[in-house]
């Protein structure tokens, strides 16, 4: 007799706990390159009670609990690396309250993108959250716990996790918190004025609480959208063109890319500017604008806006963009993973250096990009490589081509976003003793049992 | 596993847009809405057919509950990714129960399906002489050479709501002259649930007895009044030996109505369409049904969040309206569909299948509804529309 197991469905049902072969191979990997690891348990709670029972009781039988959204991440981060209950969280999935007026959602910690923008596109037309190009089951709370990036980034203000106004978490040792305006007041409007405690949850991977609810940050959402790809072979260009475009105040979202196929775009960068407008005029004001302030550039004739043809366009306007996913099938293979670094702007043109050298030892494909964050003060760098799932042989190229890449980015000046437990300590042997010491402090504090998503962010 | 399908396992990413519509309102994958485990989502099938057939998992109680929970429906077809293996991803499915079926490890609701169709040629273990009973008062001329064959296929001939449509559909078309004639005790079960649970020897039996009774009768053109004999009639039968022009009860209302032969009168309420998936996703036939609707004086019709290519399946195929795989409870994809019909505040849920008839209409008893919302048939509306209740 499984004592834990008979806890968990007291808890939540027998219909949502799970210790099958089934779910354990389902849940031991995701669609990256790391090794699976299988759960004990995969339990999915319907609310925060429920994670707040199941989170006593994994403290009281010392079981390791992973917290899983969309399961996305592609980097191993909700793979059981210690076993436990991996708590599949999208049954939590309630859109609690939209304030129009003052701009935000509180969503429960499942809720995927893809609901909450067809929720908003149905009852608050005027509004939307900034959607990252994941596909649209992942989550907002598995989001915000990597410090994403979308849509709005550029434009509005940051990673998800700036965008965040509160949460509500269910601590390592049982508690349910309030952080930001909603642990005093009822208004889930901020989370200034009180010191951040958010921070403790925000991009720490699921090792610090189980977050149940999220307050995230609306923006208007624009009727005119339209896209704009400027191309040059200079590779050392890219930071001036990035800072020209956004220094507009034009552009949405500006994202960078670099890609050996076709072959005949193979050595173009292109710089994708999204424009949005509530007015059409507007819309072709803001595009004028953006073209003009490149005009230096194309005049040389050596770099211009590339004409697209009808479908390119209109896949390029898709939020998310399907196409991303179809990155996958390139080795005709249902895989890709990539490091993602957080890089200043002026290290872009050394990355795709590194990149394409990285891939070309290891005999490996790429796509290398980066999306603008917060009107240039940083960019996400992704060199993403994908692979055949039924390749072994180009499994492991891919997976040590990501180890070099995870090196040559803290090398560059970057630090590896999202990273899997590898990449995890290569930061923290590069990170401030003293830093280190405080997140030790903070995850003793926290969890003193150590039940957090144990194996990542292991200080 | 044919090399076909057993080559493109690897290539589902299992990122899941499969789970959602392609307007991304709610999970849209039945089985998935059902049990929520990544396992029952289209990508997980994947990935454990995958398993299985690289021998890292080994078919069990749950494997098999996880493969025939599979309605067929298509929403992962219309919403996954890649382009490369779309099409094939619920062909897959019924590819791999198809060897679980020669295997012999099908779940015990299955095998009794497959028992019942094998001894009496339909599901509800009727004798072959019934099958012609639905119309038995209605002085409809068995076939002879009729412009149209009526076929009513097993649901429609046994189960109440469905009767009730043939019914409908028959008088209408009395009503508007159409040369028609039905079956009297020949007809056996289409084959098409049967098939997408794997069991296509069987299937492909009943289909080539259908056939074979078509085809000495003469028959030319066919209406349906399931989605799903429609579906396999013009897709698998003509492999078969039976190249038929088929048509859908819906569009024949449709075209009669066009043709002034049908004049739909004032329906007093207003009503949400719930397109059946083998008529919508697979067949692409979203306009027929809404044509008729729209004739209708004084109603209009409420479109659910999840309409035409998103429309959320009733899990009333791939089999489980006979086996019941997919259990009850809050989450099956009946009452959740029944709940969004209630929140487009019509009165009327219309259908054009039998097997959505029977799972909705018991969807609304689950949820309590029955006095807000009542489900009819396309036929029913009409007829009553025209002061025939
Ligand atoms: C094709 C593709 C495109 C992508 N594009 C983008 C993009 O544009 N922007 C972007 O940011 N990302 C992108 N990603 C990466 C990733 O898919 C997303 O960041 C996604 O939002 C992660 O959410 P998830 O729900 O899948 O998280 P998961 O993978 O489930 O979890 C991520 C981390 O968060 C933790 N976590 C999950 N839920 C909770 C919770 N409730 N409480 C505490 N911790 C939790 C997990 O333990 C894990 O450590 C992309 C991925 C793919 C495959």
């Amino acid at each position: 007799m499984d004592r834990i197991k008979d806890r968990l469905e007291e808890i939540v049902g027998k219909d949502y706990v799970s210790c099958s072969a089934e779910e354990r191979f389902i849940y031991s990997r995701d669609q990256g390159v790391q090794e699976p690891s299988e759960p004990d348990y995969v339990v999915l709670p319907a609310t925060s009670e429920e994670v707040r029972e199941i989170v006593l009781l994994a403290n009281e039988a010392k079981v390791p609990v992973v917290p899983m959204g969309g399961g996305l991440v592609l980097s191993g981060l909700t793979v059981p690396l210690k076993g436990g209950i991996v708590l599949d969280m999208k049954r939590m999935n309630r859109i609690l309250e939209v304030n129009e007026n003052s701009h935000y959602a509180v969503v429960e910690a499942g809720t995927s993108q893809g609901m909450l923008d067809a929720y908003l596109r149905k009852h608050h037309p005027r509004l939307k959250h900034s959607l990252p190009d994941a596909p649209p089951v992942a989550t907002i709370a598995g989001n915000i716990a990597i410090h994403g990036s979308g849509h709005l980034s550029q434009s509005e203000g940051g990673f998800h996790s700036e965008m965040v106004t509160g949460l509500e978490v269910v601590l390592p040792t049982g508690e349910l918190v309030k952080l930001g305006s909603c642990s005093t007041v009822s208004a889930w409007f901020s989370r200034a004025p009180l010191p951040d405690l958010a921070g403790l949850f925000l991009g720490w991977n699921g090792t610090t609480g189980v977050i149940t609810k999220v307050g995230i940050k609306l923006f208007p959402r624009q009727a005119h959208h339209d896209v704009l790809i400027f191309m040059t072979e200079d590779v050392d260009a890219a930071p001036d063109i990035l800072f020209r475009v956004i220094h507009t105040g034009m552009a949405e979202d500006i994202n960078y890319a670099l890609s050996p196929k076709p072959d005949y775009l193979s050595g173009f960068q292109m710089i994708v500017i999204n424009v949005t407008a509530h007015r059409e005029d507007e819309l072709a004001l803001k595009l004028r604008i953006i073209r003009e302030s490149l005009r230096d550039y194309f005049e040389t004739k050596e770099a211009g806006f590339m004409p697209m043809p009808p479908n390119m366009k209109a896949g390029l306007l898709e939020v998310p963009q399907k196409a991303l996913s179809r990155f996958a099938d390139v080795r005709k293979g249902g895989g890709f993973e990539y490091v993602g670094a957080i890089m200043p702007l002026e290290k872009i043109p050394d990355a795709c250096r590194a990149g394409m050298e990285i891939t070309e030892r290891n005999g490996i494909t790429y796509s290398l990009g980066a999306r603008i964050i917060g009107r240039g003060h940083s960019a996400m760098f992704f060199f993403a490589y994908p692979f055949n799932r039924a390749d072994k042989d180009e499994i492991r190229r891919v997976r040590s081509a990501l180890e070099e890449t995870n090196e040559e980015a803290i090398r560059l000046g970057g630090i590896p976003w999202k990273a899997e437990a590898a990449g995890q300590k290569l930061i923290l042997g590069s990170m401030e003793p003293a830093t280190y010491e405080l997140m030790k402090k903070v995850r003793t504090l926290l969890d003193p049992n150590g039940i957090m998503n144990p194996g990542n962010w292991e200080v | 596993m044919d090399s076909e399908y057993r080559d493109i396992l690897h290539r589902c990413f299992r990122c899941g847009w499969c789970k959602l519509p392609t307007n991304y309102a709610d999970f849209n994958c039945p089985a998935y809405l059902k049990h929520r485990f990544e396992s029952f989502a289209s990508g997980g099938r994947m990935w454990l057919i995958r398993a299985w057939t690289e021998g890292e998992i080994t078919p069990s109680e749950r494997f098999n509950q996880i493969l025939f929970s599979c309605v067929t429906c298509g929403n992962c077809v219309e919403a996954c990714a890649m382009d490369k293996i779309r099409d094939k991803l619920v062909d897959v499915f019924v590819a791999a129960r198809r060897d679980l079926v020669e295997e012999g490890r099908i779940p015990p609701g299955v095998r009794d399906y497959f028992k019942a169709v094998s001894v009496s040629g339909n599901p509800y273990k009727r004798p072959a002489e019934e099958t012609g009973l639905w119309a038995a008062d209605l002085d409809i001329e068995e076939y002879n050479g009729h412009e149209y064959l009526l076929y009513a296929g097993s649901v429609a001939s046994f189960d109440d709501p469905g009767m009730r449509m043939a019914r409908s559909a028959a008088k209408l078309f009395k009503q508007a002259g159409l040369s028609f004639g039905t079956l009297k005790g020949e007809e056996v079960d289409d084959g098409n649930d049967l098939r997408a649970s794997g069991e296509q020897a069987l299937a492909d039996f009943l289909a080539s007895r259908n056939i074979e009774t078509f085809n000495r009768k003469g028959v030319g053109k066919i209406i349906t009044i399931s989605p799903h004999s429609f579906h396999t009639m013009r897709k698998d039968y003509p492999a078969l030996g039976g190249t038929f022009e088929v048509y859908h009860y819906s569009q024949v209302l449709a075209l009669l109505v066009m043709q002034g032969a049908l004049v739909p009168g004032g329906f007093g309420a207003e009503v949400t369409y719930h397109d059946p998936c083998y008529l919508g996703r697979w067949n692409k036939e979203y306009f027929s049904s809404r044509r008729v609707l729209g004739e209708l004086k004084g109603t209009s019709v409420r479109e659910m969040d999840r309409s035409m290519q998103n429309a959320l399946c009733c899990g009333g195929g791939g089999g489980n309206f006979f086996t019941d795989i997919l259990g009850t409870g809050r989450d099956l994809s009946s009452r959740a569909r029944v709940r969004e019909a209630l929140d487009t505040g019509a009165g009327t849920l219309v259908v054009s299948c039998p097997q959505c008839y029977r799972m909705l209409d018991d969807a609304v008893k689950a949820e309590g509804a029955q006095d807000r919302l009542r489900v009819r048939d396309l036929a029913e509306v009409v007829s009553a529309s025209a002061g025939d209740a």
